[in-house]
């Protein structure tokens, strides 16, 4: 069972190190005036919060606003500081490309004893070094704030936030932020509802029935948790600190937003996502019935499960009438349906039985999540079950903030 | 589907009938596999051809100067299945061919399989006049594959891109249970087998070959198959995919995941203002792929505890580029190394081969089989970039024919560890200095068995003419093997020899040697009593020596050696002194002195003066210490001559082969039975075919004499010694018990 030691060692010295610079910027708390006793026995790290998931195709930024600031607080509060906030909180939208997932905020959040809304915001990776240019822009070095950042791009970008912005990163592994903050997120719910849910009557997703259900995770262990971004990673987790990677694979969301820019011209996972749900799969892939006239009984295969994904598209004929629609389909069923079997077998092979999909390919696109709620439930004969989560790709980020305020509790 | 299928047909195909059908008059019945995009079609028929006959004459009542035997060709009726592939546009054409040649056929009944038979149903019942009826596939697959890895030699390989050798193949094994098959047709099935009659699908994916060619075609706009493999191996994929440097800006430390590692196939892809060539597309793809099957292909392992998996299916289809990442994919997957993967090269013959069985209503086990090496076409014959040569002979055809040898063959029972026994000393296609050298031998060899051919068949005026064919025939096989060595597995010298068997045998010259053996046999066996006497007058030291010295004589006076022809004729001095290449012989006089043997199994040649005056009074003296002796070789005649001398304490198998090599795990099953019953405690391999070309290294569990003279400069040279060096090795295996001391196993310095 994998505790992994060398990023043992890494957390470790990153500690002392943030000790040392936090030491350095105590007259900064020390000029707080407001809980000034509550805070230096319990020192919170400077405003504002961040924590920063920098993956291959989306970056991933949770931001603390804390609404607990008293008058006086907010006019000592530093200029580019306020600025950083009412930029972030007013607006739903950022540059051409950064987006804030409003409906996933979670409000009234205790941490640190102070009190606050957890905001949810994504761009793109590629346009990184615009927004750390902006960081230089706004001084952002001047806040003395840490940036704890996770995903690869904290390790890949960690010379241009250095060398452009003068800022430094607390560099944090991303499984561990993964499961940390999936299980932050599952303690303290969804704004008064439970986060978690599941589809009822899988068995037929086409259907009305099957409708999604809020579920909770009481007892989150063992389970098995897919990260599906850009590539896959499937995690054995069996408690808070002890989880192994099983496997994961290559075929993963930006397999899938690739084949469809190159299949049908579109630019945005939106748009791929949008063709797909007006597509049909059938008219791209080889069913088991377009081969045997029907189901395949000697070895219990439905005429209608997919023999050969992109199969009919060997014939000339059938590749020029074509519709990008039925391609983007295809290109979701095919990549989801993958995901769904290395899952299956992997929780087999690791004797769990809760699947647990999280990551942001599975965000606004509820084909692939019943695909996989359905997937889970056929081929086990109901025996596994697929979970899902509301804040699907930004457990990773949740988890580099709570290590800005972890090292700093252990002050 | 009809109507399109015959205008979209290219009516000027013409098919070289004499390679593609062969013996398609003699066919008796028909099976045919349609998949997707290939078709199977498999037909048994039988072969006529000469087999050379040999009469004893009673020579109890022998007056001096009568032949001793007589040899007479005659005709035999032998079976064979032939198998041939090509691509479903050709269907129609084909089966009007086969209409128009085939005369002789009984038959009723086409037997079908594959996902396409029911679409081409119609078309096959009307051209042929043939009812089909079908059979399940995937039960086809398994029992075909079955019998394949059973019944061809290095049928299964593991590739390895940076070895010497890119292929390893695996030998023949009665033992093929259990194991995992993955099929990569279309999409991917995957049986676990566990013997002959239980196997399941235990899982599948629907991304295989289907999905390479369909999604290859709309990303490249490229039509078909092979120039998608094609593209795909001169393609990038670091251009297309998303690597781990690429996220982390080098590799994820505290996982193991290097830089290079894929992290999202097709992730750069995810933009619309950049183009993207085919060739990097078509590799991104053919990676994503074969990931994705070896995957899974682990996980299944796992979850089954299997540790031997075969991949077959069209998707492989021999494509370095596709076994590689497969073979990659698994071993980054397993990271121990407990799972063995092999690659299946007829592996889309399968569904036929069994199908075929149904139709001949007899079990597919009860007789062995063997790849004709004059009729197939071998691996890779449709990948042009691989083997331009054989493409443009037989265009998009690939063959495989098989022969029912009249015996079953199983493994020597004394054999000590026979998974990993390999009868070849060197394998050619590993080796490109011995390949050349042999590969130039055999080419330089060719006139003389030419002549020699013709001269066997004096009376037959169009012999000559036949013996052009089999020249043309064997020098094609030999220019296909230095472009392409593993093109019929490990290529050994020992396969050289078969091949040039088979073809012989196609142009009916059975045994072009004959003529000349009889010569020989009548003559040695006039000296044969002589040669008797005068060891008996011996010392027993003295003797022991000069038995042993007179089989190596005689092993040097055998047909077929031109260095040996040269020394007959030019140097008649050939003298045999210790100390020898490889000499046990001290060792093996002191075992002498030691209680008999129970019986000894002695491998020998034909005929000729070798066995009469070498390997007869050898086994004579064994015979009077009391030892059985069970002989295995080819002619009959002489048995009779030595048994009158001691009654039926010898024994003589022949091995139906005329192959001078030997392959221990392809043995009668009868000899087998001999050999537990009588408790064979001695094995005697002699001749540089079965002794060095062969068995050099093979391990037995008794006591085993290898006894060769090297007759040929370049392998002498090769052990270290020179042209007529010795070899004698005895050995007893470790922990042996026997009555004197125990002896050290010699091997070559």
């Amino acid at each position: 069972m994998a505790t992994k030691p060398s990023s043992f060692v890494a957390e470790q010295t990153h500690c002392c190190e943030f000790k040392t610079t936090l030491f350095l910027s105590l007259p900064i708390f020390l000029n707080l005036p407001i809980n000034l006793s509550k805070h230096l026995l319990f020192p919170v790290p400077a405003f504002p919060w961040f924590g920063m998931d920098i993956g291959g195709t989306l970056v991933k930024l949770v931001y603390f606003e804390p609404k607990d600031i008293t008058a006086e607080e907010e006019q000592e509060e530093v200029e580019n500081l306020k600025s950083i906030r009412h930029y972030l909180t007013s607006n739903v939208a950022y540059g051409d490309t950064g987006i804030r997932d409003v409906h996933l905020e979670l409000k009234n959040l205790t941490m640190c004893g102070r009190k606050g809304n957890l905001h949810f915001i994504r761009f793109p990776t590629q346009d990184m070094l615009g927004f750390i240019q902006m960081g230089r822009d706004k001084n952002f070095s001047s806040l003395h704030t840490t940036l704890c950042a996770t995903g690869g791009g904290a390790y890949k970008f960690e010379d241009d936030f250095r060398t452009i912005a003068n800022l430094e990163l607390q560099k944090l592994d991303e499984l561990d932020c993964l499961i940390q903050g999936l299980l932050y997120v599952d303690s303290v719910g969804f704004n008064g509802h439970p986060k978690c849910y599941f589809f009822e009557n899988p068995s037929d997703p086409e259907s009305e029935n099957c409708v999604k259900r809020a579920c909770c995770l009481d007892n989150p262990f063992p389970m098995l948790l897919v990260n599906i971004g850009s590539g896959v990673s499937v995690l054995a987790v069996y408690s808070k600190d002890n989880y192994k990677r099983v496997t994961g694979t290559s075929l993963g969301g930006g397999t899938f937003l690739g084949l469809c820019c190159l299949l049908t011209g579109c630019e945005t996972f939106e748009e791929a996502l949008e063709m797909a749900a007006k597509g049909d799969s059938s008219n791209v892939d080889k069913l088991v019935k377009d081969i045997y006239g029907g189901d395949y009984e000697r070895f219990g295969l439905q005429g209608s499960a997919v023999a050969s994904s992109f199969g009919h598209m060997m014939s000339k004929e059938k590749r020029v009438s074509i519709s990008k629609e039925d391609l983007a389909r295809a290109t979701l069923v095919t990549i989801t349906n993958n995901i769904g079997s290395i899952a299956r077998m992997c929780a087999v092979n690791e004797k769990i039985e809760r699947v647990v999909f999280v990551g942001n390919f599975l965000r606004i696109n509820t084909v692939s999540t019943k695909l996989l709620a359905y997937a889970m439930d056929f081929w086990s004969k109901g025996q596994l079950k697929a979970l899902f989560l509301e804040h699907e790709g930004y457990f990773g980020a949740v988890g580099a903030f709570l290590e800005l305020l972890r090292t700093t509790d252990d002050l | 589907m009809t109507e399109r299928s015959s205008h979209s047909m290219d009516k000027s195909i013409t098919l070289p009938p004499d390679e593609i059908f062969r013996n398609l008059e003699n066919a008796k019945r028909f099976a045919i596999d349609i998949g997707g995009s290939l078709t199977k079609l498999a037909y048994y028929s039988t072969v006529q051809h000469k087999v050379a006959k040999v009469r004893s004459f009673d020579h109890t009542a022998k007056t001096e100067g009568d032949p001793l035997y007589e040899i007479s060709m005659q005709e035999e009726v032998s079976a064979r299945l032939h198998f041939i592939k090509f691509e479903n546009a050709y269907i129609e054409t084909c089966l009007d061919f086969i209409k128009d040649h085939l005369v002789n056929t009984d038959t009723k009944v086409i037997k079908a399989t594959g996902g396409g038979a029911h679409k081409f149903k119609d078309l096959i019942e009307k051209k042929l006049k043939l009812r089909v009826d079908k059979e399940d596939e995937m039960t086809c697959l398994i029992k075909g594959c079955n019998f394949v890895l059973r019944n061809i030699t290095h049928e299964a390989f593991v590739y390895a891109k940076h070895a010497d050798s890119e292929f390893r193949f695996q030998n023949t094994h009665p033992d093929i249970f259990p194991y995992l098959l993955i099929n990569i047709g279309s999409g991917v099935s995957i049986f676990k087998v566990e013997s002959e009659d239980t196997f399941e699908r235990v899982g599948g994916s629907s991304i295989g070959g289907g999905t390479f060619w369909g999604l290859g075609a709309l990303l490249t706009k490229t039509k078909r198959f092979d120039e998608l493999l094609q593209l795909a191996s001169k393609g990038q994929h670091t251009n297309v995919d998303m690597l781990v440097k690429d996220i982390y800006g080098g590799s994820y430390g505290s996982l193991g995941l290097t830089g290079d590692l894929i992290a999202s196939s097709f992730g750069k892809s995810a933009t619309p203002d950049k183009e993207f060539s085919k060739e990097d597309m078509a590799k991104s793809l053919l990676h994503m792929i074969s990931n994705d099957i070896g995957q899974l292909a682990c996980l299944y392992a796992r979850l089954h505890n299997l540790t031997r998996v075969y991949f077959g299916g069209f998707f492989i289809r021999g494509h370095p580029v596709t076994m590689h990442t497969i073979t990659y994919s698994i071993n980054f997957f397993t990271k121990a190394n407990f799972v063995r993967i092999f690659f299946l090269m007829g592996s889309s013959f399968f569904c036929l081969i069994h199908c075929y069985f149904f139709l001949l209503y007899l079990d597919p086990n009860q007789y062995s089989w063997g790849e004709n090496y004059a009729g197939s076409s071998g691996l890779m014959s449709t990948s042009p970039d691989l083997n331009p040569m054989q493409r443009a002979r037989s265009g998009t055809f690939d063959m495989l024919e098989m022969d029912r040898l009249e015996r079953q063959l199983v493994n020597l029972p004394l054999l000590q560890d026979p998974s990993s026994y390999i009868p070849d000393t060197v394998d050619l296609s590993e080796d490109a200095l011995a390949r050349e050298y042999w590969l130039y031998c055999f080419e330089e060899a060719l006139d003389g068995v030419v002549k020699r051919a013709v001269a066997s068949q004096p009376d037959l005026p169009e012999a000559a003419e036949r013996a052009e064919k089999f020249r043309h025939k064997y020098q094609h096989k030999l220019q296909t093997l230095r472009h392409q060595p593993f093109a019929y597995g490990s290529l050994t010298v020992r396969s050289l020899l078969d091949t040039r068997e088979h073809c012989l045998n196609e142009f009916n010259f059975p045994d072009p040697y004959s003529k000349i053996k009889q010569g020989e046999n009548d003559m040695a066996l006039k000296y044969f009593q002589k040669v008797v006497k005068s060891l008996e007058e011996l010392s027993w030291e003295q003797r022991q020596f000069a038995l042993v010295r007179g089989l190596l004589a005689g092993n040097v006076f055998d047909w077929g050696a031109k260095a040996v022809s040269e020394v007959l004729y030019y140097s008649p001095l050939f003298s045999i002194e210790r100390p020898w290449l490889v000499d046990a012989y001290d060792q093996w006089l002191e075992r002498l002195k030691g209680p008999p043997h129970k019986c000894a199994l002695f491998f020998v040649d034909n005929s000729g003066i070798d066995i009469i005056l070498g390997v007869f009074p050898f086994v004579r003296e064994l015979l009077c210490r009391g030892t059985e002796v069970r002989s295995y070789t080819v002619l009959p005649l002489i048995s009779e001559k030595l048994s009158a001398v001691k009654e039926d304490r010898l024994t003589l198998v022949q091995s139906g082969s005329s192959s001078p090599c030997l392959d221990l795990s392809r043995l009668d099953k009868v000899l087998a039975g001999v050999v537990r019953e009588r408790h064979v405690d001695l094995v005697i391999i002699e001749g540089m075919g079965r002794a060095i070309h062969t068995n050099y290294y093979a391990m037995l569990s008794c006591e085993s004499l290898k006894m060769a003279v090297i007759k040929n400069s370049w392998l002498a040279d090769r052990l270290g010694g020179k042209l007529f060096s010795v070899v004698f090795k005895y050995e007893v295996p470790p922990g042996h018990k026997t009555t004197t001391l125990d002896h050290v196993p010699v091997t070559p310095s």
